[in-house]
């Protein structure tokens, strides 16, 4: 399989956007809006010209600033899914397929199965139809690229179940190197065997989706994975265990070893809820109101003062669980991380 | 409770007052120009040598500016929509500037530009060119004070389109002329054929510079409007029944362009005739 090498960078207007990265399989990046994933593939895909460094697929040169190497974009073998869709509104689907490659167009619009669709204008279809037209169209292309921009984003939550399915297997099934940029961990996890955090135009960490959860190098990339990230100041080695006192004023343990300040990260399912303080080997409990009550699938996300927990419907009915009630919560101490603040990020605040 | 009743009694008359001379002032003026003369006689009165000869100036010289809008018009107001670049404002400013000139200041700039002692005069005299008070000087009349209009609703046309789509179109292997034909232009057309109407509108009733720069000479330079201004000292009613021509050919553009507006098959990007310049 062919491999994709990026090596470049381009000055945004707050920021420096850097990236180097070999895709060989399905990577995605994941970060918050703004911290210019989509530039990354409008510089792959032509539109955007670094401001230094190269791209080239395999020895296919696509850009090489030093070099003044430059292809447009329709010299490339590139198939990028715009965000919106960016479907040709004046033409038919089967036109809007056609327009990347007329050769396969029939096979395509039959493995999509958009072929009772091919007469229709884009504003008749549903949103999964449309992402359906356009990967078919960027298929037609005969990418060696493919990059997908936020592909589940402008689906509705029923919607996206069914997609988020329909195109793990198609990537599977595609063997070409892709790039999907996301905001959604859970997506990127989905989609990818291996995930980027992407901040401020800086990889923060790469790997695959569950090395990211169970080895998280930093704050950024644990609140992304989905963790609590309970700020406060490490408070000294207790009997083997890291201590840390929470800016909320609890005092929590864990397994882990840091000092200075840190976040201690501890996954919302590793996070046990009780109405009375219970008596079991898990060392921390902390105590709170609950602030909401949330049913995600067949699971319930339940917010108790600073900590997320995840339990069952079943778990949830049975303690009655209710917005304005109290609760605590309990969790291992070898259930957490700790990581380090670094001086860089003292500034800035996290969204759980 | 009765007196603010009767206030709001008192202000709907007042305003239907006003509605009622306001379209009576616009319409009686158009609707006079059919009930002066009979219209058997009017349509006899179009067969006259004045109205002959002025039909045709107006229909070559119109045309042929239209196609010098259409074709300098177009790559300009593409240009200075997609791109940026300094002094972009100044541009178009400039370009919309004969919109708000009067007409017989654009005649005279005309004159001073392509007459025989003006900035180009010598120049073309050396090609041999002799350009004022000829149909070429009507012509240049004609879209000198028309294509802005065009000019200014393609720009707003070509703006509306959705730069992704442009995007899209390079990234499937559309080089930038085909990205242009078979995307840019199937999306704007409508709002290009609202302002080649417009324009087209604004040529045909086109007097002011064309009397500066071109003169009024019958069969030569003479345009409809032209010669409804001659006619009207010697025989009005053939001034009248020009009139009621350019009334008949202005309604049909108007209503043609009401349709080439409201004909919006699925397109999302839809070309304001009004939408502000960005």
């Amino acid at each position: 399989m062919a491999t994709l090498s990026t090596d470049f960078s381009l000055a945004l207007r707050s920021f420096a956007l850097r990236l180097a990265l070999d895709v060989e399989r399905t990577v995605a990046l994941v970060g918050p809006s703004g911290a210019g994933k989509t530039s990354i593939l409008r510089i792959i895909a032509g539109l955007v010209r670094p401001g230094s460094g190269r791209v080239a697929l395999d020895d296919d040169v696509w850009v090489d600033v030093g070099r003044g190497v430059f292809r447009q974009p329709d010299e490339r073998r590139v198939g990028l899914v715009f965000q919106e869709y960016a479907l040709f509104p004046h033409l038919s689907v089967q036109a809007n397929v056609a327009y990347g490659g007329k050769e396969r167009v029939g096979e395509l619009l039959e493995r999509f199965h958009i072929s009772h669709l091919a007469k229709a204008r884009p504003g008749e279809l549903s949103g999964g139809e449309r992402q359906r037209v356009a990967l078919a169209r960027a298929l037609a292309r005969d990418p060696g690229v493919l990059l997908l921009d936020e592909p589940l984003a402008a689906l509705d939550a029923h919607t996206k179940t069914s997609v988020r399915a329909e195109l793990q297997e198609l990537l599977g099934a595609l063997e070409l190197p892709t790039l999907i940029v996301t905001h959604d961990y859970e997506d990127a996890a989905a989609l990818a065997t291996t995930v980027g955090v992407l901040v401020k135009g800086s990889l923060r960490q790469v790997g695959a989706p569950e090395e990211l959860v169970s080895r998280p190098r930093d704050p950024f990339v644990a609140s992304f994975t989905g963790a609590n990230l309970l700020r406060g100041q490490a408070d000294g080695d207790d009997g083997g265990l890291t201590a840390v006192v929470l800016e909320t004023g609890e005092r929590v343990f864990s397994a882990d070893r840091a000092s200075g300040e840190v976040g201690v990260v501890v996954y919302p399912w590793d996070v046990s809820v009780g109405r009375v303080r219970s008596e079991d080997s898990a060392l921390n409990l902390i105590q709170g109101e609950i602030a909401s009550v949330v049913r995600v699938g067949n699971r319930v996300r339940v917010r108790i003062g600073p900590v997320t927990a995840e339990v069952t419907e079943a778990s949830a009915e049975r303690l009655q669980l209710e917005r304005g009630g109290t609760a605590f919560a309990s969790f291992k101490a070898t259930g957490t991380k700790l990581v380090e603040f670094s001086a860089a990020d003292g500034g800035l605040s996290f969204e759980p | 409770m009765q007196r603010r009743r009767l206030r709001g009694g008192l202000l709907g008359v007042l305003f239907f007052g006003a509605c009622a001379v306001a379209f009576a002032f616009l319409a009686l003026p158009v609707i006079a120009i059919f009930t002066q003369v009979a219209p058997g006689r009017l349509v006899r009165l179009l067969g006259n040598p004045i109205v002959t000869d002025a039909l045709v100036v107006s229909f070559k010289t119109t045309l042929a500016a239209q196609v010098l809008i259409l074709v300098f018009g177009t790559p300009a107001a593409y240009l200075i929509a997609s791109r940026r670049f300094p002094g972009r404002t100044v541009l178009v400013t400039l370009v919309e500037l004969p919109l708000v000139l009067p007409p017989a200041v654009a005649g005279l700039g005309l004159l001073v530009t392509f007459g025989r002692f003006g900035l180009l005069g010598s120049t073309l005299e050396a090609l041999g060119l002799s350009v004022s008070f000829t149909q070429t000087a009507v012509v240049l009349a004609i879209a000198f004070v028309a294509s802005p209009l065009y000019i200014r609703t393609a720009i707003a046309a070509f703006q509306a389109v959705d730069p992704d789509l442009v995007a899209a179109s390079r990234t499937l292997g559309a080089g930038s002329t085909r990205t242009f034909f078979r995307v840019v232009l199937p999306l704007a057309l409508n709002g290009l054929a609202a302002g080649e109407a417009l324009a087209l509108a604004r040529s045909l009733g086109e007097f002011g510079a064309t009397i500066m720069f071109a003169g009024s000479l019958q069969g030569i330079t003479q345009t409809l409007p032209l010669a409804i201004y001659q006619a009207f000292a010697i025989n009005f009613d053939v001034a009248l029944a020009m009139g009621a021509l350019l009334v008949a050919i202005s309604a049909v553009l108007l209503f043609s362009l009401r349709l080439i507006l409201s004909w919006q098959p699925s397109r999302r990007t839809s070309p304001s005739l009004f939408a502000p310049l960005r």
